[in-house]
Formats: C-alpha cells, sequence, structure tokens
C-alpha cells in the first residue's frame, strides 16, 4: 500500500514539472511495466493483452468459449466490404492510409506534427471521408466501430509502436493523457488508475477489474452489456460515467491524448483486435 | 437530526442497561431498530452507499474486497465520530483512498451518513 502511495505521489510529482523538464515517457513506460510484473509476478507480459481474463481463471474459461464462435466475425466482415466499397468519387478508404490501411493499426494513435495533435485511427477514417465528398460517421460505434475492427483485424500481431517525437506539443499531449489518467473525477472521485493500475484483480462488486496495461490493444471491442462493437472513447466516456463525472466529447482533444498515453504504455505488446468482453 | 440519533443511541443503550423491562421504551427501541434498518438498505444500495462494490458486508450479496471487510466498529472505532469521518469524507484520512467523499461529495446526505454510520457500528 506504501508503495501504490509513492508511486501515485511520483506520477503527480513529475505531472507537476513544467513541460520543459525532462519528462521521459519511455522510463515512465518501464516503471509502468514493472509494477504490473511486480504485482502479477506469474502472469507473462504477452498476457495483458486478454485484460482482466488474464488475472481470472474462472472468467477464462467461458470468455475462451465465447471467442471459438466470436461476436465479432460478423462486424469484421462488414467492416471489410464497408472498407472496400467505392466512395461517390471512385475512391475509398485504401487510397487515405498508408499500406492502402492494411496492417497499421499499431502505429495508432500517432502526433501529427502539421496539425500539432494527436490523431486516432478513427479520426482518419471519418477525415478519409470527409475529403472524399461524404458525410462523417457517428464516433462510439456502428459502421466506425466495424471499420475500425476490420483495419485492426488486419493488424492483428503487428506490435504497438507508438512514438512521442521530439516536439514539445508532443509532449505535452502526452503528459495531458498521463494527467487524465491520474486525476481524481467525478462526484465519486475515482481516477482510471485507481482502478486500474492500483486495484486490477479486485472486485469491485460483481467485477474483477482488468489491468490497463494491454488494455488498448484489443479495440475496437463487443462487449456483451453493449450486445454490440463500441469504439475506445466510448469506453472511456463509460468509465467515466461510472464515476459520475461529465464524459468528454469523443474524439475531443481530452480523449485523444488519454489514448496517446494510454496506447504508449502498452508499446511492444500485440495488436489482437477486435475483442470481445464481458 | 445527528442529534436525533444520538438520543435515539442514548434511549436504547438505557433500553438494554434496564433489560427492556420499562414497556415505554419499547417503541424508541423500535424507532432505533428501522433507523438500522435504513442504514442497512442505504449501505446496500447502489445508488446510495453501494458499500458492498467494495467492502465486505455482514450478509450483503457479492461484495468487492478493494476495502477491508466491515467488522468490529466498535472496537475499531471507540469514538463514533472518527468513524462517521471516514464515511463523509474518507479522503480527510488517506488523500489517496479509492473510498468515495459520501458526504463531502453530496452522494449521501448528512441523515443517511449517520443511519448507514449508525448500521455499521452495529457490525
Ligand atoms: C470505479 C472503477 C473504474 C474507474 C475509475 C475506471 N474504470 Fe475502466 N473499467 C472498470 C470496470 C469495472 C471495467 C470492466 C471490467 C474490466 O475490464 O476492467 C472497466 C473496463 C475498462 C476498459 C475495457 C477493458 C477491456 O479489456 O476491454 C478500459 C479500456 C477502461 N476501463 C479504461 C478506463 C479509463 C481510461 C478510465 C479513466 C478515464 C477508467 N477506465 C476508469 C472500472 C473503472
Ligand atoms: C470504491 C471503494 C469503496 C467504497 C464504495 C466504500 N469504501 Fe470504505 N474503504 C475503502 C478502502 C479502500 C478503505 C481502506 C482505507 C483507505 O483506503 O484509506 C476503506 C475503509 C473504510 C472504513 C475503515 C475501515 C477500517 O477498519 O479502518 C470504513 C468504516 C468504511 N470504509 C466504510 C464504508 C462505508 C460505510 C461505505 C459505504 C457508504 C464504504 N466504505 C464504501 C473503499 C471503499
Amino acid at each position: 500500500m506504501k508503495k501504490t502511495i509513492a508511486l501515485v505521489l511520483g506520477f503527480s510529482l513529475l505531472a507537476s514539472l513544467p513541460l520543459t523538464a525532462t519528462a521521459d515517457p519511455e522510463a515512465e513506460r518501464e516503471a509502468f511495466v514493472n509494477h504490473f510484473k511486480k504485482k502479477f509476478p506469474n502472469i507473462a507480459l504477452e498476457d495483458y493483452v486478454n485484460g482482466v481474463y488474464a488475472l481470472d481463471a474462472g472468467a477464462r474459461e467461458q470468455w475462451e468459449a465465447i471467442e471459438e464462435f466470436p461476436p465479432y466475425e460478423i462486424d469484421v466482415e462488414e467492416g471489410q466490404q464497408l472498407f472496400e466499397t467505392p466512395f461517390a468519387n471512385g475512391k475509398s478508404y485504401a487510397d487515405c492510409f498508408e499500406n492502402g490501411g492494411i496492417a497499421i493499426r499499431q502505429n495508432y494513435p500517432y502526433f501529427d506534427a502539421k496539425s500539432g495533435q494527436v490523431k486516432t485511427l478513427e479520426q482518419e477514417i471519418n477525415e478519409c471521408r470527409k475529403n472524399n465528398g461524404e458525410k462523417p460517421l457517428k464516433w462510439k460505434k456502428g459502421e466506425i466501430a466495424k471499420i475500425s475492427s476490420y483495419m485492426a483485424y488486419t493488424s492483428r500481431d503487428k506490435i504497438f509502436d507508438i512514438k512521442i517525437p521530439d516536439d514539445p506539443r508532443a509532449l505535452a499531449a502526452y503528459e495531458q493523457g498521463k494527467q487524465f489518467f491520474y486525476a481524481k473525477r467525478g462526484q465519486l472521485n475515482f481516477a482510471c488508475a485507481d482502478c486500474h493500475v492500483y486495484s486490477p484483480g479486485m472486485n469491485l462488486r460483481t467485477d474483477i477489474l482488468s489491468p490497463a496495461l494491454g488494455q488498448v490493444t484489443h479495440f475496437p471491442v463487443y462487449r456483451s452489456k453493449w450486445g454490440e462493437m463500441g469504439t475506445m472513447h466510448r469506453r472511456y466516456a463509460g468509465c467515466n460515467k461510472q464515476v459520475r463525472a461529465k464524459p468528454f466529447k469523443a474524439q475531443g482533444e481530452e480523449y485523444r491524448n488519454l489514448e496517446y498515453f494510454h496506447t504508449y504504455m502498452s508499446n511492444g505488446l500485440p495488436v489482437n483486435g477486435p475483442g470481445a468482453r464481458k | 437530526m445527528q442529534i436525533a440519533v444520538r438520543a435515539l443511541t442514548a434511549a436504547s443503550a438505557l433500553a438494554l442497561v434496564l433489560g427492556g423491562f420499562i414497556p415505554s421504551l419499547a417503541s424508541a427501541a423500535d424507532t432505533n431498530a428501522s433507523v438500522l434498518e435504513e442504514g442497512k438498505k442505504l449501505a446496500f444500495d447502489r445508488k446510495k452507499g453501494n458499500c458492498l462494490a467494495c467492502h465486505h458486508v455482514a450478509d450483503g450479496i457479492s461484495p468487492g474486497n478493494i476495502g477491508p471487510p466491515l467488522l468490529s466498529m466498535q472496537a475499531r472505532f471507540p469514538d463514533k465520530a472518527t468513524l462517521r469521518e471516514q464515511v463523509y469524507d474518507a479522503t480527510t484520512k488517506n488523500p489517496n483512498t479509492m473510498m468515495p467523499p459520501f458526504g463531502k461529495h453530496g452522494v449521501l446526505n448528512a441523515e443517511e451518513i449517520d443511519k448507514i454510520v449508525e448500521y455499521i457500528y452495529t457490525l
């Protein structure tokens, strides 16, 4: 417990330093990973991509049964169709992305020097539509989640490699994401870290909490509770609401920066999206 | 309300001492029983205390285990005011605690907290 507190203080101390100071994301990532290694010495690093099922054998058995007939399979197929259907102008998604949009999920989100902002995969899917004269899709579910699922599927086993370029704006975005992650919020006064760094494996009533490490790798996710696919930002909004905090806008700067930090912490783990969860 | 509860507690203590022989005190004891019952309901209600999210509490179903089981409260909190403060604002004792500051953030009002405290003080 004392160690936990020291870690919290350590992070808030770092967070309050001026941005010109030597914030070192790579050292912070290593400390983050080591925290989980110490907490769960018997869990292999690769297993973190399985979220809560890495920690709980009983839940894992049920989940593996579900994965035999993955509930997201049809969404991946529909996503592929949507992805391959040309726009009215004859172009398609493949024209907007590197490598025709195949096997690139592991590079998102990334810092875009031109706009000075973090960009996510969903954001670029909609940008692609706009640039080709199509209406943007809704952010949190439906077609965008299907297209993103297909793109994740083509990227399975690629290794997450989020970069923080030597640009003070990129570091600032990372810092803001980190602060969001460690800040207490909402009427119930919880930080993301309270549940997913300090309490993974514990029961919050009937829910077992998943570790933050590896949480991002399987998104978008088919959640039984939703009965459909949802994007990362849908999940962020859910976790904000659960502590009675007002959720932020999907694809707004707060969640994009959060996703930047959150995904950077899982660098080195493979893409296994889309996933299925309770 | 706090005063009312204290008066009730005093009355029930008296009832205990007198072994419940005096019939006029029986109704006070009844009221106290209903305070305890309401306290338990508030403690278990997901939209109110939801203490079971984190604590094992008596016969509560599927409790969490993030906080310590709520047991032997009188022994651990000889001063009831300290216990009340823990429920009102757990961050005074530990700024990084997971436990929500129920009173300070208005999740529960003073009356509700008093009832919950009365209830868990019997555990
Ligand atoms: C009060 C506890 C609590 C807080 C605070 C909380 N979460 Fe969660 N979160 C949960 C629970 C419960 C689940 C579902 C079980 C699981 O996978 O952990 C969940 C699930 C998730 C998942 C999905 C995991 C998966 O494998 O699909 C992500 C991602 C996530 N949370 C991120 C966050 C972020 C980011 C924050 C802060 C903005 C946050 N959570 C705050 C309780 C919380
Ligand atoms: C989300 C988690 C959570 C919830 C909900 C919660 N608590 Fe706690 N509680 C804790 C934790 C964790 C501790 C350990 C002390 C600390 O963190 O400083 C604690 C400590 C306590 C203690 C002190 C126990 C001791 O022996 O020192 C009492 C009493 C208590 N809680 C009562 C309650 C009551 C009553 C409720 C509901 C109204 C409640 N808690 C709801 C997490 C929670």
